[in-house]
Order: structure tokens, then C-alpha cells, then sequence
């Protein structure tokens, strides 16, 4: 029997100690008419050999393409003593942290990443993660509200340069409590959000403003301005960031004149594998004030009984297990494996490999960008900066060029069109740390022997 | 057993109210609740210039294992709240009817603590707890 | 044994070059926008950091480690094909948004995987997206909503949660803006039936349960709660966190269960993780089918594999997560499911029955008190300190504490808050006759101990890294960063 230690004298004597006349007795409360028959659908068991050969012929149907896609997911070296060390047991299999004194590893390890946020992010308080990104892009939206109370109105400026994917999250998550997502434009231009956008709603009841950085095209926004437009407007600055470009750019606690109030976004970068789109992490930091109002858990430093500092769960009241009705969120279970894996990424990289790891992803997205826009028909939509991400237009449509890519071995891009129905022919390009210039070629050579000469189309 | 004051008005969810003249009074929670709560760690005031009404949460304490409301025992309009418990909310352990007050409140109809209890009706609501 | 922050370990100029790339990259940030402040992350060797995150690893107890009991927590062995066959490198460096070309191996499983849930829950349609359990209630009670709100029925604002419920069932409910109210228990760990009669009108949206419920007994009378709860027009929601102690022997669509969510963490053995990742499938009735939450995978004419999004279920809840929810933890629990196949599905519930049964009976006799006797522990059941608190002052928490140094991971502790000085304790199916046999004698160790000398018990634990903390220091002092010239310890 898989996975079960039982003998037949273990059942014997166990039944017997039980006063029970079989297995079967011990399901008597539940009503015979209720009892399900054979499973038909599930199939007969295999071995581990047998289901190792499967899973190895499914992999190996996937492949391992070139991946030039980003869109949220970002394929970067992860060393290999990070998952080594993630999927020890002590780790693997342990619960949340609830007995303390039987958990101080995953809880110092919590509090190691909360002190890397903060550092990275440039706030006071950092949760022990939440889902993903987009989920904590709703998390701190819900905050926001419940922090801003000179706020009534539950509005909320949500850039169109935020991911799609993102706004479809918060819109699902969080309209039955009734937030209002009041959408600001970006400019065709430069593919940030203008002044102008956000003037236009100056003087009325906002409670919050999103920052994207950098935003869905790869573009960096005007965050200080932003920012500072925020709190002049009442209005709570919420920053939604790739962590990764924090190695190179300002701290959102620092922008503008005050700093932000919320910031979070997608931890992926930080030691998860692509896998399909999770597990990852969404991490969230604030400012001091705001702490009662952060969803999740939140590891403290303490004293035990004789003196020594040990680490336990804190502020516990804000959570659904004692909150129940009136919790900050439902969350209960967050991310916890994928948080060691970013402590442990963090720590292996330093400051040094962070930014690195920031300055190649930047320069390969240049590098992709200078040789895709050399085949005809091919230019840059926006002209600000960016980050590691680019929004090319084509002359031609792009998702047969996608599809077709797709069967020789290329992911080459994420089609726009769908969720920017103006951005016709458009593809979201991504080139990290991980893509050498043959890989580029690659890509380029193998994309000019599909695309349809200009003449023809 | 718990401290009761005499000169005090109770609710039965646990509120304390002083009259102090002029249709002011002053809330807080009985010796009792502070003592079932265990060590607090956070208070919530509401905002003064707020509106209260009678049987509304209108603070929240917290100890590490439970948060509870706080019922308005009164109708009327918070004017002060004790920011003191922001840094210290265990005044409220330490000192239930003095430093560990939350609120003061301008009463919208003075005959209203009629239907309060006092110290003896207290006495026997918590006796069966 | 302690280990050190791993930013004491730090020293300028140090890191693991081997890591990232060298050289000059020509980068071109808009002036102002430089990074100005550290970025707070240590500098150390590889090594160093090996060393720091293996002896962390060191102070946790685990499934892998201890025996861990942990009711409604169903921390059962963990098996490492799933992990070593979720990591395959093609699975690993899948990109979410790959073509559905180069993606038919891992949508097979994922197919595969919702056919096997749906046949062992007996609902009609399964997502995969919820990423936790949590997540999963929410999308339930959201298509709940959904469905009410398409028939023009908006007048329902209750959603009715038993007493004993996990906390994450009415924050759920207040978050897809119902109202959460509150249903009492009988003496019996059953829900008071005539006060959900009473309960019960044209305000309920629905009703959340665990069955058996979080007092670790079975409904017994679920099929009259189903027909309460359908002819006053609310939906019925089953949270799956107790799913272990019935897969393949009822299942919830029989029941009369609308929705449901299952933890995959915890009925098909995918880790924990120290706190996640979860996953919280949901499935759905007949009537719920167009609300699902996307993406959902399907079959296309030429019966490969495709997703299904807002195209195919226009009334879909929307997208609960950036991409399709933890596929990582799909992956394990699918290998899982395998690995178990039909008749292993049936086994579950009847060796973690067995198991938690013989444990209950032991320790009844061994002078413990039930919360509800003579009723049949389900995968779990719960032992009350009550009697012993008034006579010598032991505590839940001085057992649990205790049990530690015995090397057993304590039970759940003060849940359900129903039951005084509770533990709630679920071996699961994986444990041996041994290992209950010796938590046994631990216990009764315990007990003796709280007779004779109460005191040495209250100083539990001695032989962890640490001895009991201060909760409320932790909370009115927080600490919850390193700062370097910090005071604070």
C-alpha cells in the first residue's frame, strides 16, 4: 500500500484496541446512502518508476525553448544551492510557524527576508509574502482604502501601463467590497502615464495611486512626481515594482518628497522558476504608520523566558484566526517555501550580484531591441526608458510569427493586442542576464526566415 | 475578584461610564474584561468628532491571543480619546478606571445611562462568567 | 543551538562571483532615478550562506524529522518523487505564457489532474487557479455571488458559518461582501438544526461547512442541512481542509455540496513549506459550471490540449492569480494522485481513520478526555484538558510545549475555540503503530508530570533552541527588521 505502514497484525491490534470489527466500521456515522462506490475516472495506480518515465515523456514534449517572453515572469539564474537547500526536509515539510520554539529556522529566515525587503524597498514593514503579484497588488489596494480614512470613496487611479493581467486580479478580487478603478491612459508617445492624466482628477476623493516600476511596456513612470501628486491629492501612494530594478533605481520609500506609503510586487525574480506561472510570492512593505492595516504574517524579534532572542508570529490580531469577520484579509496559508528561496537568492547574490544581474537584463534588452528593429519592418513603439522590457511593432501580425516561432524552439514575445487593442502588431520583448548574443541571433536569424517581406504586405 | 467601582455605570458587554458633569462622560472597560483579555497590545480609539450610538464597536482592544470590540454604552459624539494608550496599552491592564480610560463622549440625551447597569447589577451580570 | 542573522555574517566586498555576471554593462537609467541608499542585503560567501540556511533548517522540527500531529493541518509524508518530478528542468523553465504548441506535456497533467479531482469529489467542473485555501473559499463564495447576481436575486447578503469554523470562512465571506452569521453546535459536534431553521431566510446567500467539521466529527445530518439550505435559495460550500478523512468514501458533490475548495497541501500531500505554497482547487456543480474562476484547461476539437478563458466562460469570477495559480504544487500533487491511483484514493481515509481511532481509544483509556465521547473520531478528534487545568492548572499550551521536548510536534492548540484547552490531533495515514504508540506514551509522561510537579511543566520546552517567548513583548515592542545598531536584543 503506497505510502501506508500498516500490516495486517498492525490493523488486527489496532481495531481490537478500537473495539471496532473492521476498518469499515469506523465510517458508521456517515449515512449509507451517502457512501461513494469505485472511481471509476481515477486511473489504476503506477510506481514511482512508472510515473517517472511519464512526467520524463511529458517534460520532455515541453522542451526547453529560448525564452524571450517576460510579461510578469522572468527567466534569471538561480543558483543552484538555492533549491538544493529549499527542499531539505526541515524546510520542505514543516508547517507556519505556529509552535515557535519548534520553528525558529523558517522563522528566522522570515525575518532575514523582511529585513531585505525593507532594505530593497526602502520602508519600515514587510509581511511574510502574500500569493503573487497581482494578489498583493489587490491586497494593498484593500489596505489602502482601510489605511486612507479621510478617503470615503473607494477610488482608485490604476494606470493602464499596470499589467492587464494585474487589473483583471484587483478588479476580481476586490470589487464586491467595492473599490472603483478609475483608469488613467498612458502617453502613445513615450508609454508612461502623462501629468495630464492624473491632473485631471486633482481636487476630487481618491484613495490611493498606483505606480508601476517599471510599468507593463518595460517603461520607467515618473515616480516622484507621482508620488508627490498622491499625498497632495490625499491620496495614498501604492508601488507596484519589479525588485529586481531596485538594484539600480531609487527606493520607492524615497520617491517624491515623502516616499510611498505601500509598495509590493511579484518576488519571481528572486529565486522562483518560471514553472508555468508559480508557486512565487508577492511581497508587501509600508511605512510604520500603516502596519496595522498589512495583510499576512509578520515574523518579531523577542525574548524568551530566560533572556535569549528568539523570533515568533506577531501582530496576530489583524489575522482571520482571531480577526475572523473583521480580519485585514482571508489570508491563512501564504508562500512560505518561496520566501526561503528568496532569502537564501538574496543572500547568495549580495548587492553586487543583484545589480549585475539588473545592468546585463537591461543591456541584453538593448542588445535585443538594436538587432530585432535592423530587419525591415520592425520599430520601437515608445520612446522613454526602460527597463528589461521593450514594445516592438510589426508590419505585419505578429501572433502567426509567434506561433511559428514557438514550433522551431523561440518564445519570442508576449502579443499585445489582446489586452491593448490599439497596440496592433505589437510584441512585449524580454532579454535577461540569462540570453548571450548567440541566443539573440538565434532569434533574429530565425525570426527574418518567417517574417513576409514588406513588399507583400 | 474583580474591581468594581461604586460610583460607576456598567454595560453588560463589559463598558465602564463616569458621569463628569456638563453631559460629558468618560468610557472605558471594567477590571473584569481587562483581566479576561490578558496583556494588551494595541488599542483602537475612534476618531474624535465621531458619532457613537449605543451597542456600536467603536474601539477595539487586542491582547496577543484575542481582539475584542469595545460597545459604545452611550449615544453621542466622541470629543476626546486617550492617546496615551497608542504607546502604553497596558494603562488598561495597570489602571482600568483611571490612566487606562478610552474615551470621552458629549451625551446626546443626558437621561440615556438610566438603562445601564450599576455596581451590584454588574456584580451579578459577570458572576455567571 | 542558534545560529546568527545572516547580515552579521556580512563583510564589505565579499559575495559569491560565481553567481552573477561580470563585467561593464552599458546602462542608461534616466537621470534622478539611480538607486541613492543600500539595498540592505549581505555580503557573503556561497558558503556562508549555505552553512546559515542548512543550520536554520536545523532548528525546525518537520514532517520529514518528527511525528506531527497537527489537527486539520493533515501533515502527512511528503513524497520526494513528487518534488523530484515537479523539478524536471522542462517543467522548471516553462514560461506561463509558452504556446499551447510547445505546453501539451504540462497541460496532460494538469487535464489529467482536474478529471481526478472531479471524480473524487463528485463535482462536474474543476479550476486549478486558487493558490491557497484561503483563495479557494474566496473564489466559492464569489461564484456563489456570481450565481445569485445573474439571476437577478441580489437581495441575499448572509452567508451562515458554523461556530467551530475556521477563521478564514467568515473573513471569506466579508471579503466577497456578505455578512458572516453565525451558527451554534449542538452537544455533539453537530450544527444546531433548528437554529439554522431559524437562521435561514431570503437574506441567505449561503452556507460555509467543513464535514466532518473542525470538532473532527462527521455531519451526520448533511443531507437535511442540504435540502434547509437549497429551499430557502442559498448555495451550499464545502471547505475541503477535512477532505482526508472522507476521500473515497463520500464525497462532497453527493452530499449536495455546490462548491467546494480542496487543499492540496494538505489531502494530496504537497509540502507545507514552513507556510505555503498552498493550493486550492475548487470545484463546482452543474449550476456553477459558467462561474469557475479562469484559466481552466480543455481539449480542442483535434483533442489537444488548450485553455479555456474569458472566450469560453464569459461569466467567469475573473483571474484570482498573474497566471494559472501555483502550477509547481499541481505538478506534486498530480504525481501524487498517481502514485496512489484508485484503490490507493480509498485507502486515505481509511488508514488515517484507523489511525486516529486507535489513537483516541489510547488515549481515552489512558485517563484523557474527550471532547465529544462516544462519538467516531474522523481523521482527527480532540482531547480537552478542562478537568485537568481546574485541578493542577496545566494547560493546552504546557502539553503542547512539553511534547516538544518529547520530540513529537504538538497538536493544534486552543482550536476550535469551542472546546476549552483543546488539542486537536490528527496523525494522518502515513504514521506507523509506532510512532502513535510512543506519542501515547508521551502523553501519559505529560500527565504525570502535570501531578507531580506542575512547575518544571510550565518551564516547558528545555531542550528546543529557544524556551517559550514573549508574545506581547513581541507585539508591543516590535521588532520586525535588523537594524545594526539596534538595542533590541
Amino acid at each position: 500500500m503506497p505510502f501506508i505502514p500498516h500490516t495486517d497484525t498492525d490493523v488486527e491490534q489496532m481495531l481490537g484496541a478500537i473495539g471496532a470489527s473492521s476498518v469499515e466500521a469506523l465510517f458508521d456515522e456517515i449515512p449509507a446512502a451517502l457512501r461513494c462506490g469505485r472511481l471509476d475516472r481515477v486511473p489504476e495506480r503506477m510506481t514511482e518508476m512508472e510515473i517517472t518515465r511519464l512526467m520524463h515523456e511529458r517534460a520532455d514534449a515541453d522542451g526547453r525553448p529560448l525564452n524571450f517572453i517576460g510579461a510578469g515572469a522572468y527567466e534569471h539564474h538561480v543558483p543552484a544551492a538555492v533549491w538544493e537547500i529549499v527542499t531539505r526536509g526541515e524546510f520542505y515539510s514543516a508547517y507556519t510557524p505556529y509552535q515557535a520554539e519548534a520553528s525558529q529556522g523558517t522563522l528566522q529566515v522570515i525575518y532575514e527576508f523582511q529585513t531585505m525587503m525593507c532594505g530593497l524597498t526602502g520602508l519600515d514593514v514587510s509581511n511574510a509574502s502574500l500569493y503573487d503579484g497581482a494578489t498583493a497588488l489587490a491586497e494593498a489596494l484593500l489596505m489602502a482604502v482601510r489605511a486612507n480614512r479621510k478617503s470615503k470613496s473607494h477610488r482608485i487611479l490604476m494606470p493602464r501601463s499596470v499589467s492587464p493581467v494585474y487589473r483583471q486580479v484587483v478588479h476580481a478580487i476586490c470589487a464586491a467590497q467595492q473599490l472603483k478603478l478609475v483608469e488613467l491612459d498612458y502617453d502613445p508617445a513615450t508609454g508612461a502615464t502623462p501629468e495630464a492624466a492624473l491632473a485631471e482628477h486633482a481636487g476630487s476623493d481618491i484613495a490611493a495611486v498606483v505606480i508601476p516600476h517599471p510599468n507593463f511596456f518595460g517603461c520607467f513612470e515618473a515616480v516622484d512626481s507621482m508620488t508627490d501628486w498622491a499625498h497632495a491629492n490625499g491620496a495614498l501612494a501604492v508601488a507596484v515594482v519589479n525588485p529586481i530594478a531596485l538594484a539600480l533605481t531609487r527606493a520607492p520609500g524615497e520617491w517624491g518628497e515623502q516616499g510611498v506609503d505601500i509598495c509590493c510586487g511579484e518576488g519571481q525574480p528572486l529565486g522562483s522558476p518560471l514553472s508555468s506561472g508559480g508557486p512565487y510570492f508577492g511581497f508587501m512593505t509600508c511605512k510604520q504608520a500603516l502596519v496595522r492595516q498589512l495583510p499576512g504574517r509578520i515574523v518579531g524579534r523577542t525574548l524568551d523566558m530566560d533572556g535569549k532572542p528568539g523570533f515568533a508570529l506577531t501582530l496576530q490580531a489583524r489575522e482571520q484566526h482571531i480577526r475572523r469577520g473583521k480580519a485585514t484579509s482571508n489570508i491563512c496559508t501564504n508562500q512560505g517555501l518561496l520566501v526561503t528561496a528568496a532569502t537564501i537568492h538574496m543572500s547568495i547574490l549580495g548587492p553586487v550580484g543583484l545589480q549585475q544581474v539588473a545592468r546585463a537584463s537591461m543591456a541584453n534588452t538593448r542588445k535585443l531591441v538594436a538587432a530585432l528593429t535592423e530587419l525591415p519592418g520592425i520599430e520601437p513603439v515608445f520612446t522613454g526608458a526602460g527597463f528589461h522590457e521593450a514594445v516592438l511593432r510589426f508590419d505585419q501580425p505578429v501572433r502567426p510569427l509567434v506561433d511559428a516561432l514557438g514550433e522551431r524552439g523561440v518564445i519570442g514575445g508576449y502579443a499585445l493586442e489582446g489586452v491593448y487593442p490599439e497596440l496592433t502588431n505589437c510584441l512585449l520583448v524580454c532579454a535577461t542576464e540569462t540570453k548571450t548574443d548567440a541566443d539573440i541571433d538565434t532569434y533574429v536569424q530565425t525570426l527574418a526566415a518567417l517574417m513576409r517581406p514588406a513588399s507583400a504586405a | 475578584m474583580s474591581d468594581i467601582p461604586q460610583d460607576l455605570k456598567y454595560a453588560e458587554s463589559h463598558e465602564w461610564v463616569r458621569e463628569e458633569g456638563g453631559g460629558l462622560v468618560t468610557i472605558g472597560i471594567s477590571d473584569h474584561a481587562q483581566e479576561a483579555l490578558g496583556d494588551l497590545v494595541y488599542v483602537e480609539v475612534p476618531d474624535v468628532g465621531a458619532t457613537v450610538t449605543v451597542g456600536d464597536a467603536c474601539a477595539v482592544v487586542e491582547s496577543v491571543k484575542a481582539a475584542s470590540d469595545v460597545y459604545s454604552p452611550v449615544d453621542g459624539e466622541v470629543v476626546a480619546v486617550n492617546e496615551a494608550l497608542a504607546d502604553a496599552p497596558e494603562l488598561i491592564n495597570s489602571e482600568p478606571y483611571g490612566e487606562g480610560w478610552i474615551m470621552q463622549v458629549r451625551l446626546a440625551d443626558a437621561n440615556a445611562l438610566d438603562d445601564l447597569l450599576d455596581a451590584e447589577g454588574y456584580a451579578n451580570a459577570i458572576a455567571d462568567d | 543551538m542558534t545560529e546568527s542573522l545572516i547580515f552579521e555574517h556580512s563583510r564589505p566586498g565579499r559575495s559569491a562571483s560565481a553567481q552573477y555576471p561580470a563585467g561593464d554593462f552599458d546602462v542608461d537609467l534616466p537621470a534622478g532615478l539611480e538607486r541613492t541608499s543600500e539595498l540592505g542585503l549581505p555580503e557573503v560567501s556561497e558558503l556562508q550562506a549555505v552553512r546559515h540556511f542548512t543550520r536554520l533548517s536545523q532548528l525546525n522540527f518537520s514532517i520529514d524529522t518528527h511525528f506531527y500531529p497537527l489537527g486539520s493541518c493533515t501533515m502527512k509524508y511528503n513524497p520526494r518523487a513528487c518534488n523530484r518530478l515537479a523539478m524536471l528542468p522542462e517543467f522548471l523553465s516553462r514560461h506561463p505564457l509558452a504556446p499551447v504548441s510547445a505546453s501539451q506535456g504540462f497541460l496532460a497533467c494538469m487535464y489529467d489532474l482536474q478529471e481526478i479531482l472531479k471524480d473524487v469529489t463528485g463535482m462536474k467542473g474543476v479550476s486549478l487557479t486558487p493558490m491557497a485555501g484561503a483563495q479557494g473559499e474566496f473564489a466559492g463564495v464569489a461564484m456563489i455571488r456570481a450565481y445569485h447576481d445573474a439571476r437577478g436575486d441580489t437581495g441575499r447578503t448572509e452567508i451562515l458559518v458554523p461556530d467551530a469554523a475556521h477563521g478564514t470562512n467568515p473573513a471569506t465571506a466579508t471579503m466577497c461582501g456578505y455578512v458572516a452569521r453565525e451558527i451554534p453546535t449542538d452537544d455533539n459536534g453537530d450544527v444546531d438544526v433548528e437554529a439554522l431553521k431559524a437562521a435561514l431566510g431570503p437574506q441567505t446567500a449561503g452556507i460555509m461547512l467543513t464535514n466532518p467539521s473542525t470538532l473532527g466529527v462527521f455531519e451526520r445530518r448533511i443531507s437535511e442541512i442540504s435540502k434547509l439550505v437549497h429551499e430557502a435559495g442559498g448555495l451550499l460550500y464545502y471547505d475541503g481542509a477535512n477532505l482526508n478523512a472522507i476521500l473515497g468514501k463520500v464525497r462532497p458533490g453527493d452530499m449536495g455540496f455546490d462548491v467546494i475548495h480542496m487543499n492540496l497541501h494538505k489531502t494530496f500531500s504537497t509540502p507545507h513549506g514552513g507556510g505555503g505554497p498552498g493550493s486550492g482547487a475548487v470545484g463546482v456543480s452543474e449550476r456553477l459550471l459558467p462561474y469557475m474562476p479562469i484559466p481552466v484547461v480543455g481539449k480542442a476539437n483535434d483533442d489537444s490540449f488548450r485553455w479555456l478563458d474569458e472566450d469560453d466562460l464569459p461569466q467567469s469570477i475573473g483571474r484570482l492569480s498573474g497566471f494559472m495559480g501555483n502550477a509547481g504544487v499541481l505538478l506534486r500533487a498530480y504525481v501524487y494522485a498517481r502514485m496512489l491511483g484508485r484503490d490507493g484514493m480509498h485507502r486515505v481515509a481509511e488508514f488515517a481513520a484507523l489511525n486516529a481511532n486507535y489513537l483516541m481509544a489510547r488515549l481515552e483509556q489512558a485517563g484523557f478526555d474527550l471532547a465529544f465521547p462516544g462519538r467516531r473520531a474522523s481523521h482527527e478528534f480532540i482531547v480537552t484538558l478542562k478537568r485537568q487545568h481546574k485541578s493542577v492548572g496545566v494547560t493546552a499550551t504546557d502539553v503542547a510545549k512539553r511534547l516538544l521536548d518529547h520530540g513529537f510536534h504538538a497538536p493544534t492548540v486552543y482550536f476550535p475555540l469551542l472546546v476549552p484547552e483543546c488539542l486537536l490531533i490528527e496523525p494522518t495515514e502515513t504514521e506507523s503503530k509506532e510512532a502513535l504508540d510512543a506519542f501515547v506514551d508521551a502523553m501519559i509522561a505529560i500527565a504525570k508530570e502535570a501531578e507531580d510537579d506542575i512547575e518544571h511543566l510550565r518551564g516547558a520546552p528545555y531542550t528546543m533552541p529557544v524556551r517559550r517567548l514573549d508574545d506581547v513583548r513581541a507585539a508591543r515592542q516590535l521588532d520586525v527588521r535588523y537594524q545594526p545598531d539596534d538595542q533590541a536584543a
